[in-house]
């Protein structure tokens, strides 16, 4: 099956039971698969007026207890950055597919582009931190969809699944385990009942009335237990800087706070969120990174050039963000260069240089076709003279 | 000397969160009176309060949902009606009341608005109508009447307005009211019915803003809108006015027409099922 519809599966595999989402290409295969899908296992799909109200609609059936997703492309995520921010500020896991296209606006609907991945770090307002994964087969894309849901779920963040084109279009054999051997990360959920809180409220101070606080961490892992609507704990959500209990606080102290525990949530628990693959790296003095559709073409020129004696390694992201910081200034430290290749003009190439301050030769391409294995061999070679 | 009673609890304080007042709204602002409204039908309405969800969008009636003493949410400007949807879709056992203004709901909301009519999603919807953009200092929006004066129409508004419940009617609404923030008794009465009828419901509340709208139009104070409100409301029974004549101008001396426009029992939006391919 090709690489949305393998992202579909994995949704289902991974026990989504909502979808909200705008058809848009190269993305469309995700809510067509989902549409056939989700009303076999008694889970809803619903076709929305548009992006924003797509990632809007996810929000509040994600608030209400489904694991629920969106599958777009670049006009449309611009569209969700503005509730991005809210799933971010109110800890409300979500599931976001990008398959990212030719870009900036409407650009190249049918063709690859890897150029969302910083707007995918910056694109909405604010200082914050999420979690990206950039799959490279349908395999790893239904894999990542599974892996998505239980990031966004355990720590409460939204999880962008930064696919491109070539990926969602790639037609793969994919293999779809037994249910049982699905793995599942579940949501903190609140130690009490309702009733026994209410039953304190009398003998709570000010200030706490006995009822359940949303936003009260009490764990070293910064993610504080999720209550549902319905459930009785009669909790209070707002995209304002608020306090424990959810309630606006104006004050550059809980801001400062609040803001601060966001992204320290995803630092803490990074070493879980991270995935990346290696090849060749023990002895390399040239490392190459990439992710994607493009770490194929990467592999493949690795590989010829170790055929050619070049003392060369592939670092390969699939988790973009957080990005794996700690491993790069090690490579930093055994490797005299770095290529970076990348479906933009030189993205994820200015974190590698940040990082390893060593000399980053970059192949870059603005987008609508792959970027073939020739340019990244070139590179390595020239990078070994 | 009239006898002192003092009372521990307030008979809405089941309902509202107490320790959130003082609110952040102007004096002569009629919001909280609509507020106390969905408040009492929530009690009288027989529905578990665990059950009743409000769902606000950014403004000044966008703070609702943060006095309410109900699972509550206060979301991104505009979206409160598809953010309502979800919760609704992923729990039906819910009763999802979206409560926000004229600029968050038509405006910047104004597609969700009306596509969530047509699919006649079954939430209820309670739009605060105060001609303006009462939180950012008394802005022109889609309802401000045209030629009345805003501080970004400071020579008079030059758009025509929207009239809301033509536009719900149109939209596929299953229920569509108006009503000012004299008639509490309507107000409570009707939030209360489309608790027990199923589908979309809408209900428009005009409310004063004497420090937004009624500084740039000459209307002195809260009470003064409020006896404008009195004199000019007119009923409308069984259609005996064109829903197109529905439109307000509290500048000019012609009727506020209020009153239920629709009722109708239009089956709401429901999730397709399949049976399993086997």
């Amino acid at each position: 099956m090709n690489g949305d519809h393998a992202c579909a599966e994995g949704a289902i595999a991974a026990g989504c039971s909502f979808f909200g989402g705008y058809p848009i290409t190269p993305s469309t295969e995700i809510a067509e698969r989902l549409a056939r899908r989700l009303p076999e296992v008694g889970g809803v799909f619903l076709q929305m007026e548009d992006e924003l109200g797509s990632l809007a609609v996810v929000l509040g059936a994600s608030a209400a207890g489904a694991r629920a997703m969106t599958a777009t492309s670049g006009p449309g995520y611009s569209l969700m950055m503005e509730n991005l921010g809210l799933a971010l500020m109110l800890e409300i896991p979500c599931v976001l597919v990008d398959v990212q296209r030719g870009s900036p606006s409407t650009g190249l609907p049918t063709m690859p582009g890897q150029s969302d991945v910083m707007q995918t770090r910056w694109g909405t307002h604010g200082d914050f931190a999420l979690a990206a994964y950039a799959p490279w087969s349908p395999q790893e894309f239904f894999d990542l969809t599974v892996l998505a849901f239980n990031v966004a779920d355990r720590y409460r963040i939204p999880v962008v699944l930064l696919a491109d084109e070539v990926v969602g279009h790639m037609v793969e054999r994919v293999v779809i385990p037994p249910a049982e051997q699905i793995e599942r990360w579940e949501r903190k959920r609140p130690h009490r009942q309702p009733a026994e809180m209410a039953s304190n409220e009398t003998a709570a101070g000010p200030g706490n009335n006995g009822s359940f606080q949303p936003f009260l961490v009490e764990d070293d892992d910064l993610v504080p237990p999720m209550a549902h609507a319905g459930e009785g704990y009669t909790i209070h959500y707002t995209g304002l800087t608020h306090d424990e209990h959810g309630y606006p606080d104006m004050s550059a102290e809980t801001h400062q706070c609040l803001v601060t525990r966001l992204i320290e949530k995803v630092q803490r628990n990074a070493a879980k969120i991270r995935r990346t693959e290696e090849y060749f790296l023990e002895d390399a003095r040239i490392v190459v990174v990439a992710y994607g559709c493009t770490a194929r073409s990467a592999r493949r020129a690795v590989r010829q050039a170790r055929q050619q004696g070049v003392p060369v390694g592939l670092l390969r992201l699939i988790s973009i963000w957080p990005f794996p910081e700690e491993r790069l200034r090690e490579l930093a430290g055994q490797a005299d260069a770095f290529v970076v290749a990348e479906m933009n003009l030189g993205q994820i190439s200015l974190e590698v240089e940040r990082l390893a301050r060593r000399p980053v030769r970059g192949v870059f391409h603005a987008g609508g076709a792959m970027i073939p294995p020739e340019p990244i061999l070139e590179a390595i070679l020239e990078a070994a003279r | 000397m009239s006898p002192v009673i003092v009372v521990d609890q307030h008979p809405l304080d089941k309902v509202i969160r107490s320790e959130r007042m003082p609110h952040i709204w102007c004096p002569g602002c009629g919001i909280g009176i609509a507020m106390r409204c969905y408040a009492q039908a929530i009690l009288d309405s027989g529905i578990p309060l665990e059950k009743h969800v409000i769902v606000s969008g950014i403004g000044c009636t966008g703070r609702v949902a943060g006095y309410m003493k109900l699972d509550s949410y206060h979301t991104t400007h505009g979206r409160a009606i598809p953010f309502a949807i979800g919760l609704k879709l992923a729990n039906p056992s819910l009763m999802v009341t979206v409560f926000s203004g004229d600029g968050d709901l038509v405006s910047i909301g104004g597609n969700h608005l009306i596509h969530a009519a047509r699919r006649n999603m079954d939430i209820k919807v309670v739009c605060i109508n105060n001609f303006n953009y009462g939180m950012t200092g008394g802005q022109a929006g889609p309802t401000t009447p045209k030629g009345a004066r805003a501080t970004t129409a400071p020579y008079g508004n030059p758009e025509l307005p929207f009239n809301l419940p033509y536009l719900m009617a149109a939209a596929g609404a299953n229920f569509v009211s108006r009503w000012t923030t004299i008639h509490i008794r309507q107000v409570k009465d009707d939030i209360g019915y489309v608790f027990q009828r199923r589908g979309f419901a809408f209900l428009e509340v005009l409310a004063p803003c004497p420090v937004g709208f009624g500084k740039s139009n000459n209307i002195e104070d809260g009470l003064e809108e409020m006896m404008l409100y009195r004199q000019r409301s007119v009923l409308v029974r069984d259609g005996d006015v064109r829903a197109d004549e529905l439109v307000i101008d509290l500048r000019e001396n012609v009727p506020i027409y209020v009153g239920r426009f629709v009722d109708r029992d239009r089956p709401p939006y429901q999730p397709m099922q399949a049976e399993v391919r086997s």
